[in-house]
């Protein structure tokens, strides 16, 4: 078990204890339950736990899925900087946020749930573990025109290799320099 | 789509069935609470609430006994063995045991939540009726406490206005049962997820393991006996259509209406799950038995990109072509067993696994083999279990396409062929093989470069150059190899593993493969088998569908993936 990254287990039970504790919350507002109230904040914190869950965090070896959708929530996640990188923060946040719903029955389920979530990013915070954006990688442009190589300088109808031979700087830079291809042989046309 | 029926209809079938009994069982568990007399004024409190969750628990009942036979894999592998005489899509259905298994789970979840919302509903219900000071019948039901002289017919769990649902709830044996499972099935879940499944393959077992929690607590959820209907003497005596609209006189002694009488509902979740409990004790017991018969380990090879080849006898033990073994190694770890797919022929002396470093496990047990210790670690081996590649000696044109590590099962197959050609058997109904291997490196290529050298000698001797017919595709390669490659453009046999069939490079073009295929025989049944990625599964079952033809006596193509 020594390779098991705490964290990633932990979003996905966060994540479902979010979800939980929306659908307790909206049961008793909607139902008016006694003490109702803990039912609205529930869905709040539920609304919360889930954006901050949702952007999976980048594995420590090899390739992470995100999750559909997370780069915008990503973008914001990242904004909080330390308080959303470190564990700690969110083992406490997610105790904190769990203790008023469980004076409800109904949310009571999504307290249990993300106090366990809490334990394990607990676990994983003292396994030194970190939140990691998944950056989207820059997209490699082509560079345009970087593979077209110069044009042949010497095209035929090249004379014999003799004539090739004498070294003439003057000439060569002169062709080399491009504009209309000047023959070191004149060419003539035979018509008959 | 005409084809894709054609292949699963077997499934569809076992699916819809699956659905449709679902829905009938809620509809009649519902139905029966909504209208029964028995109910009558349990639903005076509860409302529609009460069939809601009884009628999904009805389900949950169903659905947890369906959730652990395919997980039976002895039990699984026994119905295929002895289904052999059936044709092939009736074996199908028997691959898809995991992906049945997520489905009735996802069920159970979502009954789960019908079943907890409408018993959140009920037990609100049950605490204002309590409280309530209207004089109303709830209040009076209500009021039917568990000290009267008649005996324990009271209706109401909540017996006095000051208890809280949250303290009913912890001290009644139904509640804390009901909990307690939830959370251990919410566990389950979180840890089952897909991406958390792959990667930390140990975590999703043990977890997983919480389901024998979830199963004590399911059994025992009933026992309080707190769904409570009017007992049959009462409801002959006093039947609530008569006395409902006298209650305020139940207790004048001249009214004929007493009373009324209620008794709780048995717990009867048991005599759903008893059997498949049963089925899986057997089942895990039979693992046990077959994991301590000894394992003589023959033979140790380390190939090279970290392979480990393992080659063992067991007494007793006999596999077919393409089946999988769980190995576990108890100086590893004591309880984890992980699966692996037989490399060797059925004809052979030994059984052979060769084992890639993919994990902590993996990677331990390499690592222990490499060190040479002079006890060997001992290994304990289930199975053998097995899975489609049983299926392509039945197929006239097989069409057997590896990628990477995926490519063990056809090994097996492809040694067993060897074998079996020297013997001459005649009883093998495929006349031809196209056997795709698509790999990433080079260094992978080493192990079973020795097994296509001898069977190209093999089918050049025996004159049957055409009976199997391979590539081999490597996707990663670079300038440096391919231009090797160029340059050795000449010779007779690959540069790369120094066969004749020279390496193609990058990924087959699937639709011309096919095409080749479909011209080539025209009215065979071709069987496709991949143990790869989803993605090349969906192009090949794509393909499948595209070059299979609408005539079924014409070329069909017929997919098959492995999953583990």
């Amino acid at each position: 078990m020594g390779q098991i990254e705490w964290a990633m287990w932990a979003n996905e039970q966060a994540l479902a204890s979010g979800l939980i504790l929306i659908t307790g919350g909206i049961v008793a507002t909607a139902g008016r339950f006694t003490q109702w109230y803990f039912g609205a904040y529930s869905i709040a914190a539920g609304v919360l736990i889930c954006l901050l869950e949702y952007p999976r965090g980048k594995r420590k070896k090899g390739s992470t899925m995100e999750r559909c959708g997370q780069k915008y929530l990503t973008t914001v996640v990242k904004l909080f900087g330390p308080l959303t990188r470190n564990y700690y923060v969110r083992a406490v946040l997610h105790f904190l946020l769990s203790v008023p719903a469980g004076f409800l029955l109904a949310t009571i389920l999504g307290t249990v749930c993300l106090v366990i979530a809490s334990v394990i990013y607990l676990l994983a915070a003292i396994r030194g573990e970190q939140w990691t954006p998944i950056e989207p990688k820059p997209k490699e442009r082509p560079q345009v025109g970087g593979t077209i190589k110069q044009p042949p300088t010497n095209p035929p109808p090249r004379p014999p290799v003799e004539a090739r031979k004498k070294p003439s700087v003057d000439e060569e830079e002169a062709a080399s320099a491009g504009g209309p291809q000047v023959n070191p042989i004149p060419v003539t046309d035979e018509v008959v | 789509m005409g084809n894709w029926l054609a292949n699963h209809w077997l499934s569809v079938l076992f699916l819809v069935s699956w659905l449709g009994l679902n829905i009938f069982l809620f509809v009649y568990a519902f139905l029966n609470y909504e209208k029964s007399d028995k109910y009558y004024y349990t639903r005076e409190i509860l409302g529609t609430t009460l069939a809601f969750a009884r009628a999904s628990a009805f389900c949950l009942n169903f659905n947890n006994m369906m959730i652990l036979i395919p997980v039976c894999r002895n039990l699984l592998s026994f119905l295929r063995g002895t289904c052999s005489f059936c044709n092939r899509t009736l074996r199908k259905p028997l691959d898809h045991n995991l992906i049945f298994h997520k489905l009735v789970a996802y069920m159970i979840c979502v009954f789960t939540a019908i079943h907890v919302i409408a018993h959140l509903f009920n037990f609100e219900r049950y605490s204002r009726s309590q409280q309530a000071m209207d004089g109303s019948l709830a209040s009076v039901l209500s009021s039917l406490s568990h000290h009267e002289k008649e005996g324990d017919s009271w209706l109401n769990p909540i017996q006095s206005p000051n208890t809280t649902v949250l303290y009913a709830t912890f001290t009644s044996v139904a509640g804390l049962t009901g909990v307690i499972a939830t959370i251990a099935l919410v566990l389950m879940v979180t840890s089952a997820m897909e991406f958390i499944r792959r990667n930390y393959f140990e975590l999703f077992w043990y977890t997983h393991h919480l389901f024998i929690v979830y199963i004590i607590c399911l059994g025992t959820h009933g026992l309080g006996g707190i769904v409570r209907g009017q007992t049959e003497e009462s409801m002959g005596e006093s039947h609530p259509y008569n006395c409902s609209s006298s209650f305020l006189e139940w207790d004048k002694h001249e009214w004929s209406c007493t009373r009324p009488h209620f008794v709780g509902h048995p717990p009867e979740s048991w005599k759903w799950i008893l059997a498949p409990i049963t089925l899986y004790i057997f089942e895990r017991m039979l693992r046990f038995y077959r994991s301590q018969q000894k394992v003589v380990i023959t033979k140790v090879v380390i190939h090279p990109s970290k392979v480990l080849e393992l080659q063992m006898r067991k007494r007793g033990f006999s596999m077919e072509v393409g089946q999988y073994i769980f190995v576990n190694c108890p100086s590893i770890s004591f309880l984890e067993w992980h699966p692996f797919t037989l490399t060797s022929a059925p004809e052979e002396e030994f059984f052979s696994i060769h084992i890639r470093a993919a994990g902590d496990w993996t990677e331990n047990l390499i690592r222990a083999f490499e060190q040479q210790h002079s006890p060997m670690p001992r290994i304990e081996v289930d199975g053998p279990f097995g899975t489609v590649s049983e299926d392509v000696f039945q197929y006239e044109v097989a069409v057997l396409v590896g990628a990477g590590i995926g490519v063990t099962p056809f090994a097996s197959i492809l040694k067993s062929i060897w074998y079996k050609f020297q013997r001459a058997d005649n009883k093998l109904k495929t006349q031809k093989i196209y056997f795709y291997w698509i790999c990433r490196e080079t260094g992978a290529f080493a192990w079973f470069n020795t097994l296509l050298n001898s069977l190209e000698q093999e089918m050049e001797e025996l004159g049957k150059m055409d009976f199997l017919n391979y590539r081999l595709f490597l996707t990663g390669w670079d300038n440096n190899i391919a231009g090797h490659a160029a340059l050795n453009f000449d010779k007779t046999t690959d540069i790369l593993t120094g066969l004749k069939q020279k390496t193609s490079f990058g990924r087959p073009m699937w639709d011309n493969e096919f095409s080749r295929i479909a011209a080539a025989h025209p009215k065979a049944a071709v069987g496709v088998f991949l143990c790869g990625p989803r993605t090349l599964a969906k192009s090949l079952r794509k393909c499948c569908q595209r070059y299979s033809s609408l005539d079924p006596r014409k070329v069909q193509f017929y997919f098959n993936k492995e999953t583990f």
